[in-house]
């Protein structure tokens, strides 16, 4: 064998050049999976959740099924989802609402963000792989105010979005009795919804709205559910009380003419029965 | 078949080998046997490389699809046209569903369920880039592309003044990240790449408008720039390699022909992936026609360069296959009358 002529080696300086490509691939390589890692981390240390649009899956299935293509974004008629940006970790690019600056009024009818998504992430029906968690299925189907009367005023979700809460009751309008004259929110409020008795598809500016209320009821008047949410005689006061059709879908948050709102949406939490908080 | 496992083997990140001169074809041993190349035709080769470069064919036809395609994206959100809605991850042309196929990849691995129409629209994608080449998907539609395309530019213009240096990664590092990325996925639920993917990131960004995950995009382009030229598309990307393994059997290539090749290497000069431009080589090619391995980005910057118009684009099956090559028998030694 020694004497067989050997192939023409690399030379040393061509050896060095291959191992040095080796190690700084190894240092870029480790450095891009260490950076796509760092994404767990909004995920894992999250406080609050966030409110996902309607028809979500769990949290966790939510994120993993969601292809971030921001379809549901697209067709939304109020434009109350956002791709979520990179602070979101492995939740970039999935959508998610704010109700305080744009709650989803159900003035599509049908939910149609669920209509669009192409993986399933946002769904009408759960298959058994992805059950609804407790608390968070809505026992009857919730009936949308504006088509109260129809054949199909249901809204065709299993489970809530969340569930709202009168976090201050002491800020709340109702409770201290003052009126709502002129609009709830300010000039500057670029919110809309749809007030059925104004015009039954075309969403307003909640700015442009004018109400004329002696005792504020806004988050009874303007929830786009039946059922959800009343005032009622709390101790001799009338207070806004949450019930079970609640959806989660933020709207007495956008309307409450308190500031910060009285009222609030706590996103992916179960129903607790009345007067939780 | 061979030759179609040994580029497979090279997009991985294998290095090109050259042939033993037994797997040389008698076309290719009798082109590189009696090809001459003058100095005088090297300078006329010279001029028409110029006059071409300054031409740019492809690149301007490639730069007015990728724009395009990104903005009809964009004009149908901002506009309202709905003719293609959503992003590139996924989307719906004229309503029919199109998903990407490396962000499906992660979703199925994560989420472990498909529903029908996600299966529709990765199978319609699939077949459509199977057909168009693959990672032709890259240089023509990706918005990072031409991102990167213009920090590549800078980088050389930068590297001619001596001000930067380019370095290069072993390009097995996009096959171990793609290994990697996929085990994540599947192992958190998570679609892990898609925190990085400056696909999605850019995509997202032109559509519903700018955010703070532009800063990686900045980030990466800077790395670029002054260390290592194309960085991503090339060593990293592991979208390209999905794409790359798709156009293994696409019909459309860029196809070179041995006889018309000068040998003087500007089409790697320009090339993102210069191993699949190996057989320009004195030597390298077995065969008189060739066509470029599966990691060609079909991006025509080679063809635009090419002055003796050895590079061109083919589609197989409906481009005319190229003659034969007639070779002339051996001069017959001459007769020694006894």
């Amino acid at each position: 064998m020694s004497d067989a002529p050997k192939p023409p080696a690399l030379s040393e300086a061509r050896r060095q050049e291959e191992r040095r490509k080796v190690l700084h691939a190894a240092a870029v390589g480790c450095g891009v999976i260490g950076l796509s890692l760092l994404g767990l981390a909004p995920v894992a240390l999250r406080k609050s959740a966030r409110l996902r649009p309607p028809g979500a899956l769990d949290e966790h299935d939510f994120l993993s099924s969601c292809i971030k293509c921001g379809q549901c974004v697209q067709v939304c008629p109020v434009e109350a989802l956002k791709p979520a940006d990179l602070f979101d970790g492995f939740g970039v690019g999935v959508p998610y609402l704010e109700p305080r600056k744009q709650a989803c009024d159900f003035s599509c009818d049908v939910g149609q963000c669920i209509l669009a998504c192409p993986t399933g992430a946002l769904t009408y029906h759960r298959s058994a792989d992805f059950p609804v968690q407790a608390g968070q299925e809505l026992a009857i189907k919730p009936t949308l105010r504006a088509k109260r009367g129809e054949p199909d005023a249901t809204l065709n979700v299993e489970a809530r979005m969340g569930v709202a809460r009168l976090r201050d009751p002491q800020a709340c309008w109702s409770v201290r009795g003052k009126p709502v004259q002129g609009p709830t929110r300010s000039k500057a409020f670029k919110g809309k919804l749809r007030y059925p008795e104004v015009d039954r598809w075309k969403p307003q500016p909640v700015r442009e709205h004018v109400y004329d209320v002696p005792r504020c009821d806004l988050c009874v008047r303007e929830c786009p559910v039946d059922g959800a949410i009343s005032i009622d005689d709390v101790n001799g006061v009338p207070t806004p009380v949450v019930h079970d059709p609640c959806v989660g879908c933020g709207v007495c948050e956008m309307v409450c003419p308190a500031e910060p709102a009285a009222i609030v949406v706590d996103a992916q939490v179960p129903w607790r029965g009345e007067g939780q908080s | 078949m061979n030759r179609t496992l040994d580029q497979l083997r090279i997009m991985f990140g294998g290095e090109p080998r050259k042939p033993p001169p037994e797997a040389l074809s008698p076309g290719a041993k009798h082109l590189y046997a009696t090809k001459k190349l003058t100095k005088k035709d090297f300078l006329i080769l010279q001029e028409k490389e110029r006059a071409q470069v300054a031409q740019q064919k492809w690149k301007k036809r490639r730069w007015a699809v990728l724009i395009t395609v990104n903005l009809l994206f964009v004009l149908s959100y901002q506009l309202d046209v709905q003719l293609v809605e959503g992003s590139l991850s996924g989307s719906r042309f004229l309503g029919f569903h199109l998903i990407d196929l490396n962000a499906a990849l992660q979703l199925m691995l994560a989420h472990k369920h498909v529903i029908v129409n996600l299966l529709i629209g990765t199978a319609t994608i699939g077949a459509v880039w199977l057909v168009l080449g693959g990672r032709s998907f890259c240089s023509w539609v990706c918005p990072y592309h031409l991102l990167a395309e213009w920090a590549e530019a800078l980088h050389v213009k930068l590297a001619e003044k001596k001000l930067v240096k380019d370095h290069p990664l072993h390009r097995g590092l996009r096959t171990v990240l793609w290994v990697v990325f996929a085990l994540l996925a599947y192992g958190t639920g998570y679609t892990v790449y898609e925190a990085v993917s400056p696909t999605g990131i850019v995509s997202r960004a032109l559509i519903y408008g700018p955010g703070v995950a532009l800063l990686w995009i900045v980030a990466l382009l800077a790395f670029e720039v002054l260390y290592s030229r194309r960085a991503w598309c090339r060593y990293l990307c592991p979208v390209g390699l999905t794409y790359g393994l798709v156009g293994t059997f696409s019909p459309v290539r860029v196809h070179y022909d041995l006889a018309k090749c000068a040998h003087e290497g500007e089409c790697r000069k320009v090339c993102l992936v210069p191993h699949v431009l190996d057989h320009i080589f004195k030597g390298r090619a077995t065969n008189e026609h060739l066509d470029v391995g599966p990691d060609c980005t079909r991006c025509g910057k080679c063809v635009d360069v090419c002055p003796g118009g050895a590079l061109s684009f083919t589609v197989k099956g409906l481009s005319r296959s190229p003659k034969p090559l007639v070779i002339p028998p051996p001069p017959q030694p001459p007769q020694v009358t006894p």
